[in-house]
């Protein structure tokens, strides 16, 4: 069964650890700005909101790339950027409707998350579950999903 | 069932896939008549810097890509359509018979009516074998002057920038891509650029071009000239219809479709930059000339052309993104607002950063951003659902960096207890 990341944003501290963790497993530094996932804050911290790609089937980072740089995985079912391919053109950065592909400027590359390969270290350091990695059929990632189809102008390819 | 493309850059590419995946069975031809395997003009600049090699800017890397869904390409050009006979002739002289047909033909540049643009040296940058003739001439201390700093032209004078060339470049509007960003932030891209090094001459115009000894002599409508090694232009863009003329099908400023990207001859269909296709902002039918919009119309016509496969097509949002010697710019949709609209701007001059959102009540309809790259799709994604941003409007017209914010609180009904709400 493949598996997503769950976010139930209920949950969530704001403690940041999820960013540190991130930044540490594919940059090897513990800074926040490097990280994948971003944890947004309303109304001074009372709600804090993990956010990251949700490895939406229409993958519309994917269809943008002109050099085909960016793969489906089939182990874990994420997009993953291959950053020998990537010419750092950002044209997938405007076509992902949900903003979770960036331009990195120290690489010129895109970076997205990629799930870690199967082991994401965003959930593993989540101390309240608020972040977990889950069967997909039970991941709360639908309703984005649904969104996904919406900004579309491709009702079923 | 025997599918037929003309044109092999990204809207025949994904095309001739789509076909594949949704009918294993039917016969897919796609002719093209570059020499090299499908690649994308896109990655052109990126070669010109020597941050990839030639199959770097391939489409698809394998060699045996297309072998392996049973995609057959040839080398070719078609020279006419008889629709009557279903069926394209070569400039071979063969004749290839189809059942559908879609025409991705793309579009080529256009050159100024000035003398001396024929001579040699001076260049167009639209083809990998334009890329090779550049490259040749655009040695580090070179002279480059570069006519026209819309798009294109600015993608490349980041690519000539880094080859460490001494750069002119020439635009006829009084700033920098006119057709993508506002007054304040082409203005913003043209200091950035001049800070850099590069002259670039706004409001002028290049009068004609002449060989002068072994460098060509470029004359400016202020009458001032300038030498050069090497000219480049880049002043626009035509879509390939001319083999078109005797067809029957009907063409524009490029070929015109409905919203099933069919052309006005029975199936026969048309994608990419050829295409007059729906704008997702507008509703109206016009060239984009884009790479999205090519891979969104291949999938559209690839799928309308398969039986029990249609698909309307709303419309593509026009959207770009620049990069100028790190300097990057983006545009989307309606950019320049729209009538009884409502809009917002804040910018950090010094800092070369600058942001304008444009409403239409309280659904954003366009956007103009410069040195902002952080989850910069959302401006796509809260464009092109219509979402209604309620409270959030107010506050980003109070302060429009929250642009993030304002869409993670609607799409996950974070603040106020709102649910996200869309219309369409
Ligand atoms: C330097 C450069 C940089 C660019 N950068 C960007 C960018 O950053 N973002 C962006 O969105 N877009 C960019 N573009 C534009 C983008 O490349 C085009 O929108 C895209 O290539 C359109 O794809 P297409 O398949 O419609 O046409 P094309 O890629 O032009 O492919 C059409 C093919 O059909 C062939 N053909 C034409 N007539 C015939 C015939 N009669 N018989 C057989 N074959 C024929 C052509 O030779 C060509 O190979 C750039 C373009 C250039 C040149």
């Amino acid at each position: 069964m493949e598996k997503s990341l769950h976010i139930d944003a209920d949950k969530c501290t704001g403690c940041l650890q999820c960013e540190l963790a991130c930044s540490f497993e594919n940059d090897g530094v513990f800074n926040p700005s490097k990280s994948r996932i971003k944890v947004f804050e309303f109304e001074h911290g009372r709600h804090t909101v993990p956010y990251t790609c949700t490895q939406c089937a229409e993958a519309w980072c994917m269809q943008a790339c002109p050099v085909d740089a960016i793969v489906l995985n089939l182990a874990t079912g994420a997009k993953d950027v291959l950053s020998d391919r990537c010419v750092g053109c950002k044209v997938c950065t405007i076509a992902c409707p949900f903003g979770t592909i960036n331009y990195d400027k120290d690489s010129g590359k895109v970076v997205k998350c990629d799930l870690c390969g199967g082991n994401p270290a965003c959930a593993a350091a989540c101390p309240t579950e608020a972040i977990t990695f889950i069967d997909s059929d039970s991941t709360g990632y639908d309703r984005m999903r649904q969104w996904a189809g919406q900004t579309g102008t491709i009702v079923s390819v | 069932m025997r599918h037929l493309i003309i044109g092999a850059g990204p809207a025949g590419v994904v095309a001739a896939e789509t076909l594949r995946q949704l009918d294993s069975s039917s016969d897919i031809l796609l002719i093209g008549d570059e020499s090299e395997p499908p690649y994308s003009r896109m990655a052109i600049p990126y070669l010109l810097r020597g941050r990839i090699g030639e199959e770097g800017t391939y489409l698809r890397k394998s060699a045996r890509y297309f072998e392996e869904r049973r995609i057959e390409i040839l080398q070719e050009r078609v020279s006419t359509i008889s629709t009557d006979n279903r069926s394209v002739r070569l400039e071979s002289g063969n004749v290839e018979a189809y059942d559908r047909l879609l025409i991705a033909t793309g579009s080529s540049p256009t050159s100024p009516p000035i003398d001396g643009v024929d001579l040699p040296g001076v260049h167009s940058c639209w083809t990998l074998e334009d890329a090779r003739s550049i490259a040749a001439r655009s040695s580090s201390g070179s002279k480059v002057v570069l006519m026209g700093a819309g798009f294109i032209g600015c993608i490349i004078l980041e690519a000539l920038a880094s080859c460490g060339v001494d750069l002119t470049v020439v635009e006829l509007e009084n700033r920098m891509v006119p057709r993508m960003m506002n007054q304040v932030s082409g203005g913003l891209i043209k200091s950035w650029c001049e800070r850099r090094g590069v002259t670039v001459l706004t409001d002028t115009r290049v009068e004609g071009i002449a060989s002068k000894d072994s460098q060509l002599m470029v004359s400016l409508s202020e009458g001032e000239e300038i030498l050069a090694d090497l000219v480049i232009n880049a002043t626009g863009v035509r879509p390939n219809t001319s083999f078109l003329e005797k067809s029957g099908i009907e063409v524009d400023h490029g070929i015109l479709v409905d919203q099933n990207l069919r052309t006005t001859c029975k199936d026969i269909f048309a994608a990419g930059d050829v295409c007059q296709g729906r704008d997702f902002s507008t509703g109206d039918y016009t060239v984009q000339a884009i790479q999205p919009t090519a891979v969104e119309h291949g999938k559209v016509a690839a799928s309308n052309m398969t039986d029990g496969q249609e698909v309307i097509h709303r419309g593509c949002l026009n959207m770009n993104i620049l990069d100028t010697m790190g300097l990057v710019s983006t545009s989307f949709g309606a950019w320049e607002g729209i009538d009884g609209g409502q809009s917002v701007e804040c910018s950090d001059l010094a800092r070369f950063r600058y942001l304008d959102l444009q409403f239409d009540g309280d659904v954003l309809v366009g956007a103009n951003a410069l040195g902002l790259t952080e989850h910069i799709g959302v401006i796509r994604g809260l464009i092109q659902t219509r979402l209604r941003l309620g409270v959030w409007k107010e506050r980003l017209m109070d302060n429009p960096l929250q642009l993030m914010e304002a869409y993670v609180a609607v799409a996950h009904g974070v603040s106020d207890g709102r649910k996200p709400t869309t219309s369409s």
